[in-house]
């Protein structure tokens, strides 16, 4: 645990009283503190490319009155600079008359261990899996021509001291292990990637030889883009595989299900509580206590536990993720998803581990129904434009389906729908609900977070494959 | 106020002194402090207000040709100290890489050049509120706006570069940008879009009407559109859209990815890539503009570069490693472009919008479908359809797909070009790709 105030001329007690003292006409509030140390390893081109190492430590100070969010940050824990923030705050905030809520749930729940990844294994142990991954590629196939590969990791000490000086702390530990590889055969080059990680150790990924799993998928994934065909364009029907291709969830129906969006009711969704949104079958939880895996959180980033939200139930919208803002504007409660990407941001309700739970039907029979569609099996990037619906995801991995068989690979093709009415084209939920490896980062506002997605195969009815073949 | 020179040359020298004090045979420091504040309205009312003072520090050590990096927010001396020592163990374990060097000396900046980048001048919150509550005004006025966000921020920065063969420059800039978003609403849809201004000095950017009544015309024109059929047309992207192409140029003729054999782009250079027609500038003296510097992120001297010549690709963007790997000097592009842009076309927008008796207008594409790889493209698109240089109707819920190198060869410019951005494009009109809708 990071002590913040000992190399401060800020005491403890001193900060009490300057948040206290600010935060006392209004709604809620507190400071964040952060440490983080996280370090990267790349390997490319065959070499040690980058060994970087960053600390980063300072603090956010946040007063909430009515809907109006004053916020100012600083890398100097002072006496100076908290008061320079409490002053800016309160400026802002001249005329306030809130009721400050001092009300925070526990839990004594926690979904990772207090480690520090970066320290467990030595930089030179790191840099020798990195060379055996480089190795390993190049002479299991002669068309590798490049390989890219590299090690991140991360520990987190946070502490929020609210009005009153009730302190709030969570240490997450965060890795991530990646592995890109280009091949060139015949004047053409692919990729594939494919990396794991969570909230644990490298040697609990890495164990035995696991990183040759990493590298196996990545290269089959470019070995199969070496041989696809350009996309279909037009309205098709869709099956999507299980686990990674969740990010459709996240940004077709995710995003939209925010509770900031609909208070200020600029979401598709914000007029359809307790309606149909989905087919039947189809149900949606938001998760943050699952045991060490990217998206969970023991607590969110204004110290309320996470848990496991139901946002749609068997078609039916049933709640929205929220922070304790906008809760407390739409007279309802935090479900712990209040996050930010670091002291710098403020907290925005965010997306932890989304998931669709599973179905009755399998992937074979999903495939045999379809007579001319695609068969989308991994994704890169999604988009969403939350006003008027419309999502987008690109596809890294689909094949063409034909008489209700697996066709030819087709190239990477950019998917649209529209989020509202996308789950009611899902016509069957498979029985086969995977987790995606630990790799996905939302973006929202300009603030990235770690985040998880989870689906069985589906299948769509309609959506508009981006190809170039008419 | 943002740290003043005096106290970042400090800071560098100090840790110039340490690094080289532990066994360093090279080393570059880069120090920085900013000051930004921002006031958010919604509806009419303020929303947010955000005060960010940043301080950064990056220091790369070089052993050798053994190199390593730490990065850090914390500029006391006990925490510099352990980091440095940390980032010479870090180096000294890591392999040697025959490539790593700082640049050479005869490259680097002699001097900063007066760009007229900083603005002295202050606004206070309370002037940005009176500038967002006229700006909300004005992009209210229409009953179909159902929701307004809007946005002011002032940034100031400051930083110092410096490395172990003497050079130590730095210099400080500022930007002013205020932005609308607005929501329209009618039986059928929910539109939103948006409109804003950045420069570098506060007297230059658009007053509060013009940029309110501009985000709420570019969004309630989009209401009620309609979804079309897939077929091959003209596509006119609009100048926002635009300089996105300049974008995946960029990211296909950095010298890292031409060396890593990653780029489609790779061994083109002299050869045709663009349409006879088109001209590419990368100019970092702009008096006031967005992109403008004096040297690059490792203090190489930045000068203008005809990237695109008649339609020949003239240069890479190329920094000191991999120039080295590639035999080629450094020309001052490490950490990319400076003021980037396609030189003006013939045509009249107009005239661009009429040479098809069909085409699309595209305002905004969603997605990260560009591949540098292979030069496929394939993204989500919004726009309207345009009929003999006539606006019809909006459109969305498609996809517009080709290949870089089909749609950089298929490229025709209006004449049409602003610095608004530090990418700039004039409307841009591609011909031969396809669009995927029902």
């Amino acid at each position: 645990m990071s002590d913040f105030f000992k190399n401060s001329d800020l005491s403890r007690n001193e900060a009490d009283n300057i948040i206290s003292d600010t935060l006392k006409k209004c709604d809620d509030g507190e400071l964040y503190l952060e440490n983080s140390k996280s370090e990267s390893i790349l390997l490319d081109d065959n070499k040690i490319k980058n060994s970087n190492y960053n600390s980063d430590l300072g603090f956010g100070f946040r007063a909430v009155s009515g809907e109006v969010v004053a916020y100012s940050h600083s890398n100097e824990i002072s006496k100076n600079s908290l008061k320079q923030s409490s002053d800016n705050l309160k400026s802002t905030l001249k005329s306030s008359k809130g009721n400050y809520n001092y009300l925070i749930p526990k839990s004594n729940k926690k979904y990772y261990e207090n480690i520090n990844p970066i320290e467990q294994k030595t930089l030179n142990k790191k840099i020798e899996i990195l060379n055996k991954v480089n190795e390993y590629l190049r002479s299991k196939n002669s068309d590798v021509k490049q390989v890219t590969s590299n090690f991140s990791g991360e520990q987190k000490s946070i502490e929020i001291i609210r009005s009153g000086g009730e302190t709030l702390t969570d240490v997450r530990p965060l890795v991530r292990f990646n592995v890109s590889v280009m091949l060139e055969k015949k004047g053409r080059k692919e990729t594939g990637v494919y990396g794991i990680g969570g909230r644990q150790s490298y040697e609990t990924y890495l164990k035995e030889d696991n990183w040759k799993n990493v590298c196996d998928e990545a290269l089959r994934i470019a070995s199969v883009n070496l041989e696809s065909k350009p996309a279909p364009a037009g309205e098709m029907k869709v099956v999507l595989g299980p686990g990674w291709p969740a990010i459709l969830i996240h940004e077709a129906i995710g995003h939209g299900l925010e509770g900031d969006f609909n208070r200020k009711k600029t979401s598709a969704f914000h007029n359809l509580m307790g309606q149909k949104v989905a087919s039947e079958g189809v149900t949606i939880v938001d998760d943050g206590t699952l045991d060490n895996r990217r998206g969970s959180l023991t607590i969110d980033d204004e110290g309320t536990p996470t848990e496991k939200t139901v946002l749609i139930e068997n078609g039916i919208l049933k709640n929205f993720m929220q922070d304790r803002l906008n809760a407390r504007l739409m007279k309802t409660r935090s479900t712990g998803s209040g996050r930010r990407e670091n002291f710098r941001h403020i907290v925005l309700p965010r997306m932890r581990n989304t998931m669709m739970l599973s179905g009755k039907q399998t992937q074979d029979e999903m495939i045999k129904s379809v007579d001319k569609g695609i068969f989308a099996v991994s994704f890169g990037g999604g988009q969403v434009d939350i006003t008027s619906g419309k999502f987008v995801f690109n596809c890294t991995e689909a094949y063409e389906i034909i008489n209700g068989k697996i066709g030819s690979p087709i190239k990477g093709a950019t998917l649209i729908g529209d989020g509202p009415s996308i789950l009611k084209e899902v016509s069957m939920v498979g029985n086969d609900m995977m987790i995606d490896p630990g790799i996905g980062t939302c973006g929202k506002a300009g603030q990235g977070v770690p985040v998880g997605v989870a689906q069985p195969s589906i299948l769509i009815n309609k959506m508009t494959v981006g190809g170039t073949k008419l | 106020m943002v740290k003043d020179q005096e106290y970042l040359e400090k800071k560098a020298s100090y840790c110039l002194d340490l690094a080289k004090k532990f066994g360093a045979t090279g080393v570059e420091v880069n120090v920085g402090s900013s000051i930004s504040e921002t006031v958010n309205f919604r509806k009419k009312k303020l929303d947010e207000s955000n005060r960010s003072d940043n301080l950064s520090i990056d220091i790369t050590t070089y052993i050798g040709k053994k190199k390593s990096s730490i990065s850090s927010s914390n500029l006391l001396k006990d925490n510099l100290n352990i980091l440095i020592e940390k980032c010479i163990e870090t180096t000294k374990n890591t392999p040697a890489d025959e490539f790593n060097s700082l640049p050479d000396k005869d490259l680097l900046a002699k001097e900063v050049k007066d760009l007229n980048l900083y603005d002295d001048n202050h606004i206070e919150n309370d002037g940005k509120i009176e500038y967002l509550t006229r700006l909300e005004d004005y992009a209210s006025i229409d009953k179909k706006i159902v929701n307004t966000e809007s946005s002011f921020t002032e940034d100031k920065s400051n930083f110092i570069l410096a490395n172990s063969d003497g050079f130590c420059k730095g210099f400080k800039t500022s930007s002013f940008v205020a932005s609308s978003v607005t929501v329209a609403k009618d039986d059928k849809s929910m539109e939103r879009d948006y409109e804003y201004t950045l420069k570098c000095h506060l007297d230059d950017i658009k007053s509060a009407e013009e940029l309110g009544k501009a985000a709420s015309e570019n969004t309630i024109r989009k209401l009620s559109p309609k979804k079309i059929g897939s077929e091959k047309i003209a596509i006119i992207f609009d100048k926002r859209i635009a300089k996105g192409m300049l974008s995946a140029f960029t990211s296909a003729i950095l010298s890292s990815s031409i060396s890593r054999g990653t780029s489609f782009l790779k061994d083109k250079i002299n050869q045709k890539i663009f349409s006879d027609s088109i001209n590419i500038f990368d100019k970092p003296d702009i008096i006031k503009g967005l992109g403008s510097k004096s040297f690059d992120s490792e203090g190489v001297i930045t000068e203008t570069l005809k990237l695109v010549e008649e339609g020949i690709l003239k240069h890479y963007l190329v920094d000191t490693y991999n120039g080295k790997k590639l035999n080629l000097k450094s020309n001052g592009r490490c950490g990319g472009t400076s003021n980037l842009y396609f030189d003006n076309g013939e045509m009249s927008f107009k005239n661009l919008l009429n040479c098809h008796s069909k085409c699309l207008y595209i305002t905004e594409t969603i997605g990260h479908g560009s591949n540098i790889i292979t030069g496929d493209y394939s993204v989500g698109a919004t726009g309207f359809l345009v009929e003999n240089g006539e606006f019809k109707y909006p459109i969305n819920e498609i996809t517009i797909a080709g290949n870089f190198k089909d749609m950089f060869q298929n490229i025709t410019l209006a004449n049409d070009l602003e610095f608004k951005y530090s990418t700039n494009s004039p409307t841009m009109m591609i011909e031969g790709m396809v669009v995927a809708g029902k």
